[in-house]
């Protein structure tokens, strides 16, 4: 194994797959809901709280598909709690300079504020007839401690997955810092996607939902940037992606970024069809990146 | 604490006998064969291919030969886990099944690990990989329960060249050391040790005696931890956040024309 880009070409692959690429998936839009509800609640109008409620219900379904997903990864799934506390002594575990550690913690925690948001989101409809958890929504104080600190999880949430990917010594992961930031970005055009493509279907047309498209168009258009400032930012070990990952990538960034761009410009008006056609590529555009990064390295 | 321990593995006394394969196999009850098929690699005399979760020792084959094969040389090397003093596996380990033991040594404890693999990527070495039949991950645990036993590792004790040495880490050094002066001295000056000094990863409590670039035993030349990406990788993540929470409040808050609908969002 002589004349390799980098040191990292001497590791194994763990192996991670389809159960992770979907983690990865459903972790980023379980984030990006959650703060979009968040910022919705503390920020939008009283007609937007709808929107706000279809991000906490998002969130939560987002986190309850997570935890099995990568439960059903692990070699030994009954020992899944051994990720949060030691089974020798029954303390809690945690490694904070860990991130598969830390992360297993901010997705417990996170999951209680996606479970309160929602909670008060079937509580705001009437569904469920409990007054109380009304106010773990703002506005009230209690309402927009619970929502900030759960935000600032759901972005945790989001990104810690990148840098899980970079606290290795896998080709292309360990070789770029940028991946946590590739993925915050990603989460964030990912969740605004869904939540406009189920709003245009429900035929909302609150203001909320016409700030959700600008900030997916900057959202996507950002991603694109970063994930330019990765492909730069690897290096040598760019041509582990000269392969048909590589080519997928460029189908990702055509379809999942561009496109979605062109069309989002072209939409004249909430509900319109190029909108709801741009989300939708743009929630394929962020499955299959996450698909790329990771099956690229596990196959260097 | 007992002084550390570990291994000295002087390639250029190696013979390719894998009796240490065996005895590794044969001590820890690892299975001969995968799932009772055979196969043969095709690749010089290694069947073996690689360290895995059932393969704990691993000698490789390393053919230098010309076309003409007039000249050349093989170059054999009985791989194992590192034993890094600064072990990047047990750095990342989120169960805290990866310990590091009385003897300085990094062992998994089987019972504790859930499979997640993380370990596995993070070894710079290649070292770990998931045992099938137990579903956790494994790799040399420089026999623990022998040494716990005052017994010397099964590899070198079958090591039927001295090879593979085991020892106090500090007496190893030496001894090693003076192989490589030797060596010089008789005009093989390619000799040098690979994870001796505590540049890489803090020291290598299993270390070798190597004649040719590290990448031709299949070794990395300058071995990280995964650590290195964690401070950059948050502060990056944390500017996407910034980032991504500037534009989305500024957006929340901001009001056009196309907020109730009739025009272009």
């Amino acid at each position: 194994m002589n004349a390799v880009p980098s040191s990292t070409y001497f590791s194994a692959p763990p192996d991670w797959g389809w159960f992770i690429v979907s983690y990865f998936f459903f972790g980023g839009l379980a984030g990006g809901c959650y703060l979009f509800a968040g910022l919705i609640d503390l920020y939008g109008h009283a007609e937007d709280r709808p929107l706000a409620r279809l991000g906490y219900y998002i969130a939560f379904s987002s986190v309850a598909v997570s935890g099995p997903l990568l439960t059903l990864d692990l070699g030994q799934p009954l020992r899944f709690w051994h990720m949060l506390i030691e089974s020798n002594t029954y303390r809690p575990m945690l490694k904070p300079w860990s991130p598969m550690s830390s992360g297993s913690w901010a997705l417990l925690a996170f999951g209680a504020f996606t479970f309160l948001g929602c909670l008060g989101a079937l509580a705001e409809t009437g569904l469920l007839a409990w007054p109380v958890a009304r106010r773990v929504r703002p506005p009230g104080l209690p309402g927009v401690v619970i929502v900030s600190i759960g935000a600032l999880l759901g972005l945790y949430v989001a990104g810690y997955t990148g840098v899980l990917l970079a606290v290795t010594n896998r080709p292309i992961w360990s070789d770029t810092p940028l991946l946590g930031m590739l993925f915050v970005v990603s989460a964030a055009s990912v969740s605004a996607a869904l939540m406009i493509l189920l709003a245009n279907r429900f035929k909302w047309t609150m203001p909320g939902l016409s700030a959700l498209h600008r900030i997916d168009t900057w959202a996507v258009g950002l991603e694109l940037v970063v994930l330019i400032a990765v492909m730069i930012s690897l290096g040598p070990v760019f041509r582990a992606l000269l392969n048909a990952w590589g080519v997928l990538l460029l189908v990702v960034v055509v379809v999942g970024m561009l496109i979605p761009l062109t069309l989002y410009r072209r939409a004249q008006s909430l509900g319109d069809r190029n909108a709801s056609i741009a989300a939708a590529l743009v929630l394929l555009g962020g499955f299959v990146l996450r698909l790329v990064i990771v099956f690229a390295a596990e196959g260097t | 604490m007992a002084e550390p321990m570990g291994f000295y593995t002087d390639t250029t006394v190696c013979i390719g006998c894998k009796a240490c394969e065996v005895a590794c196999k044969e001590w820890n009850q690892l299975p001969s064969t995968n799932g009772g098929v055979s196969t043969l690699s095709g690749d010089s005399y290694d069947n073996t291919r690689r360290l895995d979760g059932t393969h704990w020792r691993h000698v490789k084959f390393i053919e230098q030969f010309p076309e003409d094969r007039k000249d050349g040389r093989w170059l054999l090397m009985s791989d194992v886990c590192k034993h890094c003093v600064q072990a990047a596996c047990l750095e990342v380990c989120p169960t805290g099944a990866i310990i590091r033991t009385e003897f300085d040594t990094v062992v998994i404890q089987s019972d504790v690990c859930n499979g997640c693999r993380d370990c596995i990527a993070a070894c710079p070495f290649g070292v770990i990989e998931t045992n099938p039949v137990s579903g956790t991950a494994q790799k040399c645990t420089l026999c623990y329960d022998r040494l716990q036993s005052g017994m010397e590792p099964a590899c070198s004790k079958a090591c039927p060249t001295q090879s593979i040495q085991f020892g106090t880490i500090r007496e190893l050094h030496e001894r090693a050391q003076k192989r490589v002066d030797q060596l010089h001295q008789v005009g093989e000056k390619r000799a040098y040790l690979y994870g001796a000094d505590d540049k890489m990863l803090g020291g290598l409590n299993s270390f070798y005696l190597l004649v040719d670039e590290p990448e031709v035993y299949g070794l990395p030349p300058d071995p990280k931890l995964p650590s290195r990406n964690v401070i950059p990788g948050a502060l990056f993540s944390v500017l996407g956040a910034l980032l991504l929470g500037a534009i989305s409040i500024f957006n929340f808050r901001t009001r056009t024309a196309g907020d109730h609908g009739e025009a272009r969002p």
